[in-house]
C-alpha cells in the first residue's frame, strides 16, 4: 500500500509539469488556433531564467589569497559574489540560496515579453497557415531556442538546487497513519505539486472572474462575433499568448530543484505534453488539467516492478497505450469539445 | 611437328613482354597508396570525432582542447607536456616522421549513425589516417567497426563498455580508458572495507551497452565478495525523472543503490536518489548507501553537493602526483585556465601513443602501427607503466577509486582519490567470459 501511495505522490509532481504545460499549450491552441511546438523550449527557457538569476546573484569580484594556491601552484583567485560584497555576508547568502522561489518573480515579466514578442514577431504571420506550417515554423523555433541555450550555458545539466530549508525529505507515511520511513517524500516535490495547483487555479479564476477573462472565452467561443462587437480580440489573444508563456516558465522555473536544468529539457516534455492535451481534449483547459495528473499517475504505477514483470516495457509505452484507448472510445479526449480540430 | 624459331628480335620481344608482364603490378601499385590516406611528405591529417553538440558537448568540447594541445605538442609547440615524460623518447617536436600534424574535427552528437557519418567523411574528403575520439561506447563500438572496414586505425575516446574490446573488438581498434570489469574490480575490495560484506544491494541501470556490462561487471565483483543483488531495473537512457524507478528501492530490502548510470543520467538519478532521503535513512541496521561505478568530474559538477561522500572509479584524476600528470595539467591548466577532465587526459594520451607508434614504426600504415601498438609497454603519460594487451587492445593500468569531497575547497575539488588500484588486481585473462564472443580478425590497411 506505501509503494502505491509513494508512486502516486510521485505521479502528482510529475503530472504538475505535465498538466502545466499542456495548459498552456491548450491557451495558445483554444485563443490563437496555433499548435505550439515552441512551448517545451517555453519551459526549459523558465528554467534557465533561475540559472540565470543564479548565476546574476553569484556574479562575483576575485580577491588573490596568497595564504592559498591554485592547482597549477600559483595564488589563489577567490570569488566573493558582489551581492554578499553588498548586502552583506547574510543577506548576500540567502538570496543565492532563494535563487530559484525568488526566480519566479524574475521569470514572469521575462516570460511575458518573450511570449510577446515571439506572437507578434513571428507566430501572427502563421495564424492562416495551416497547422503542419505552425508545426513547422514553432518546432523550429524550438531548435533555436535551445541552441542558443547550449551556445550560452553549455550541454550539462546545471545544478540549481532548492532553498537550504526545502532540501531533504519528511516522512509523509506519519502523517496519514504508516509507521515511520514507509513513505518518504521530497519537500520539494511537494511545494512543487501544490505550486502548479495554485498556478492552474489562477489561471481558471482569470479567465472565469475576470472582464479579461469573459472576452477571451467568449473569444475561444466565436472568434468573429466578438470582433463584429469592437472588441480587439487578437490583441487579447497576444496577452493571452504571453500569459501561457509565463505559465510554462514558472513551471520550467519551479521544476529545476527536481531536474537540474539541461538545453534539451522542453523537448523530453514537449510529446508527452501533446499527448496530454490530445488525451484531455483539444481545446478544453479541465482536459488538459485531467489528463496531465491522470497520465502523470499511470506512468508512474507503470514503473512499479511487479507491473513491469507482467508486461516489460510497460513505462516506455502506457502514456501512448492511455492515449490510443481514449481516442478509439473518445475520439474528442475526455473533455475534448466538437468542432475544435474537427474541420 | 611443330618447329620453333628462336631469333634474336624474337629474344628481344618475348623478353621485353615478360619483363613489363611481372613489373606490372608494381608500375600500377607505385603511383597509388598501399594503405587508406598515405599522407604525403609535408603533412598528415588526424581525425578527431568527438559530440560537440548533444548532451556530451561539454565533455566533447574538452577532448578537442587536449587533442588541440596534444598537435600543438606533437609540432613542437607549447612546453611538450607530457612528451617531457613519455617513456618513449622518438617524438623529437617534429610532428608525426617528419610531417606537420594537421587535424580535421567531426561531430558525433553521441549517436552512432552521425558518429560513423562524419568519421567517413573526415576519412573520405579530409584524407584523416586516424580517427580518435567520443563519449559513449556506443558511438565507439559504431565508429570502430567503421574504421576496419575503411583500414584506417580508431584511438578510442571515452568509452567504458567491455564490449568495445570485448564482443565487438577490432584489430584496427584501440582503447586506453578503462572498462567496465576494470571499475567493479577496483572498487569492489574499497566496498567491501567501507561497507561490509553483508549487504543488499539494488541496481538502476541505463538501458544500453555501456549500463549492460557495467551492471554485469559490478554485480559480479560485489556478489563475489558476498552482497546480494535485489533487483536490477533497467532504465531508458532518455529517462529525466527516475522518482518513479527511486521509489520502489524505498520498500525493497536493499541497504545500497547502485547506480549504473552516467552523464545526464547519473546527475539526475543521484540528484533525485538524496532528495528522496535513501542517504539518511537506515535498512537492516546500516546506513543506506549509494555507489556510482563510473564517475566523471563534469557530472560531480552537475549533481553538486549530492556527490559528496559517494564512492566511484576513474581512469584517471588531475590530483595524481605522478609527473606525466603534473607535466599535462600544467600544459592543460596554463592554455585553458582550469584542470583537464580524463576524457582529455585519455584523448591527450591516445594521440600521442599513435604517434609515437608511427614513428617506432617508421610507417603510417595501419597494419605497422598496430603491430607497434600491440603488446607495448610505456609510461609517463600520467597513469603508470602501461600495456597495450596484444589480445584485444586493451589498455591495462592502476585504476583510480574516488570519493566525492565532503567539503570541497572549490570547484576543482569535487573528487578526491581514495586509492589507486594495482593494475594486477584488474587484470582479467583475454578469454574473460564478460568479454567473449568478439573476434579481434586481421588488420585492414584499406586502400
Amino acid at each position: 500500500m506505501d509503494a502505491i501511495i509513494l508512486q502516486v505522490l510521485n505521479g502528482l509532481d510529475k503530472g504538475s509539469a505535465y498538466a502545466l504545460i499542456a495548459l498552456g499549450l491548450t491557451l495558445i491552441f483554444g485563443t490563437l488556433g496555433v499548435v505550439n511546438f515552441a512551448h517545451g523550449a517555453l519551459f526549459m527557457l523558465g528554467a534557465f531564467c533561475a540559472v540565470t538569476l543564479q548565476r546574476l546573484f553569484t556574479l562575483s569580484y576575485t580577491v588573490i589569497d596568497e595564504t592559498q594556491t591554485d592547482f597549477l601552484g600559483n595564488p589563489k583567485k577567490v570569488q566573493i559574489p558582489y551581492v554578499e560584497s553588498w548586502f552583506g555576508e547574510d543577506f548576500g547568502h540567502w538570496l543565492i540560496d532563494w535563487s530559484v522561489p525568488l526566480a519566479v518573480l524574475f521569470a514572469i515579466p521575462v516570460m511575458i515579453l518573450l511570449g510577446f514578442i515571439l506572437e507578434r514577431g513571428l507566430i501572427k504571420h502563421f495564424y492562416k497557415r495551416p497547422h503542419a506550417d505552425q508545426i513547422l515554423v514553432t518546432f523550429g523555433l524550438a531548435i533555436v531556442l535551445q541552441e542558443l541555450i547550449k551556445y550560452f550555458f553549455g550541454a550539462n545539466p546545471i545544478p540549481t538546487p532548492a532553498p537550504e530549508v526545502f532540501q531533504g525529505s519528511f516522512d509523509f507515511g506519519v502523517l496519514i497513519g504508516f509507521p515511520p520511513n514507509a513513505i518518504i517524500y521530497p519537500y520539494w516535490r511537494m511545494i512543487y505539486f501544490v505550486f502548479s495547483l495554485l498556478i492552474i487555479a489562477m489561471v481558471f479564476g482569470f479567465l472565469q472572474f475576470t472582464t479579461f477573462g469573459m472576452v477571451v472565452r467568449a473569444g475561444m467561443a466565436d472568434r468573429e462575433t466578438v470582433g463584429l462587437l469592437g472588441i480587439n480580440i487578437d490583441r487579447k489573444f497576444t496577452i493571452m499568448f504571453g500569459i501561457a508563456a509565463a505559465v510554462a516558465g514558472v513551471a520550467g522555473v519551479m521544476y529545476t530543484p527536481i531536474n537540474s536544468p539541461n538545453y534539451h529539457m522542453g523537448m523530453d516534455f514537449l510529446v508527452l505534453s501533446f499527448v496530454v492535451v490530445v488525451v484531455g481534449g483539444m481545446g478544453s483547459l479541465p482536459g488538459a488539467v485531467l489528463a496531465g495528473f491522470l497520465l502523470g499517475i499511470l506512468e508512474a504505477f507503470a514503473s512499479m516492478n511487479w507491473i513491469k514483470d507482467i508486461i516489460p516495457g510497460i513505462d516506455q509505452i502506457i502514456i501512448y497505450l492511455i492515449a490510443i484507448v481514449i481516442l478509439l472510445t473518445r475520439p474528442r479526449g475526455l473533455m475534448g469539445r466538437k468542432g475544435v480540430m474537427e474541420e | 611437328m611443330s618447329k620453333t624459331t628462336l631469333t634474336r628480335r624474337g629474344m628481344l620481344r618475348t623478353g621485353a613482354a615478360t619483363g613489363a608482364g611481372l613489373a606490372l603490378p608494381t608500375i600500377f601499385t607505385s603511383g597509388a597508396s598501399a594503405f587508406t590516406n598515405e599522407p604525403g611528405d609535408s603533412e598528415v591529417v588526424l581525425g578527431f570525432n568527438v559530440p560537440q553538440t548533444g548532451p556530451y558537448a561539454d565533455e566533447g568540447a574538452d577532448e578537442l582542447r587536449a587533442y588541440e594541445l596534444a598537435v600543438e605538442h606533437l609540432n613542437g609547440g607549447g612546453d611538450g607536456g607530457m612528451l617531457n615524460t613519455f617513456s618513449s623518447k622518438v617524438l623529437d617536436g617534429t610532428g608525426i616522421l617528419g610531417r606537420k600534424v594537421s587535424y580535421v574535427t567531426g561531430d558525433t552528437q553521441t549517436k552512432s549513425d552521425a558518429a560513423r557519418a562524419s568519421a567517413k567523411s573526415m576519412i573520405e574528403k579530409d584524407g584523416a589516417i586516424m580517427i580518435t575520439g567520443g563519449s559513449s561506447s556506443g558511438v565507439a563500438v559504431a565508429v570502430q567497426g567503421l574504421c576496419q572496414e575503411a583500414g584506417v586505425i580508431f584511438m578510442a575516446g571515452l568509452t567504458h563498455s567491455n564490449d568495445t574490446t570485448g564482443k565487438d573488438k577490432k584489430a584496427n581498434g584501440f582503447r586506453h580508458f578503462f572498462n567496465a570489469y576494470m571499475s567493479a574490480a577496483a572498487l569492489a575490495p574499497v566496498l567491501e572495507k567501507l561497507y561490509g560484506t553483508d549487504r543488499s544491494a539494488y541496481h538502476l541501470t541505463a538501458d544500453y551497452t555501456w549500463g549492460w556490462t557495467q551492471q554485469e561487471s559490478i554485480a559480479a565483483a560485489t556478489e563475489a565478495m558476498g552482497w546480494n543483488t535485489v533487483n536490477n531495473v533497467m532504465t531508458p537512457l532518455a529517462s529525466t525523472d527516475f522518482s518513479s524507478y527511486i521509489a520502489p528501492v524505498l520498500n525493497s530490502g536493499a541497504d545500497v543503490l547502485v547506480l549504473n548510470h552516467y552523464g545526464g543520467n547519473m546527475v539526475n538519478s543521484l540528484t533525485q536518489a538524496v532528495q528522496f532521503g535513501l542517504r539518511d535513512k537506515q535498512v537492516n541496521g546500516k546506513n543506506f548507501e549509494i555507489v556510482v561505478p563510473l564517475y566523471s568530474e563534469l557530472m560531480a559538477k552537475g549533481a553538486g553537493e549530492n556527490i559528496s561522500g559517494i564512492v566511484g572509479s576513474q581512469n584517471w584524476d588531475w590530483k595524481l602526483e605522478d609527473e606525466g600528470t603534473k607535466a599535462f595539467v600544467q600544459s592543460f591548466g596554463t592554455k585553458y585556465g582550469f584542470p583537464p577532465s580524463q576524457a582529455a587526459h585519455t584523448c591527450y594520451a591516445q594521440t600521442l601513443i599513435y604517434a609515437d607508434a608511427v614513428t617506432r614504426a617508421g610507417s603510417f600504415n595501419p597494419c605497422d602501427v598496430a603491430a607497434a601498438l600491440e603488446g607495448y609497454e610505456f609510461d609517463g603519460l600520467g597513469n603508470g607503466p602501461t600495456l597495450y594487451r596484444a589480445d584485444d587492445h586493451q589498455c591495462f593500468k592502476d585504476v583510480l577509486v574516488v570519493r566525492g569531497a565532503e567539503n570541497p575547497e572549490d570547484e576543482f575539488h569535487l573528487v578526491e582519490i581514495v586509492e589507486v588500484t594495482p593494475v594486477t588486481q584488474v587484470t582479467y585473462p583475454p578469454d574473460h567470459p564478460m568479454f567473449a564472443g568478439g573476434d579481434l580478425g586481421s588488420c585492414n590497411p584499406g586502400a
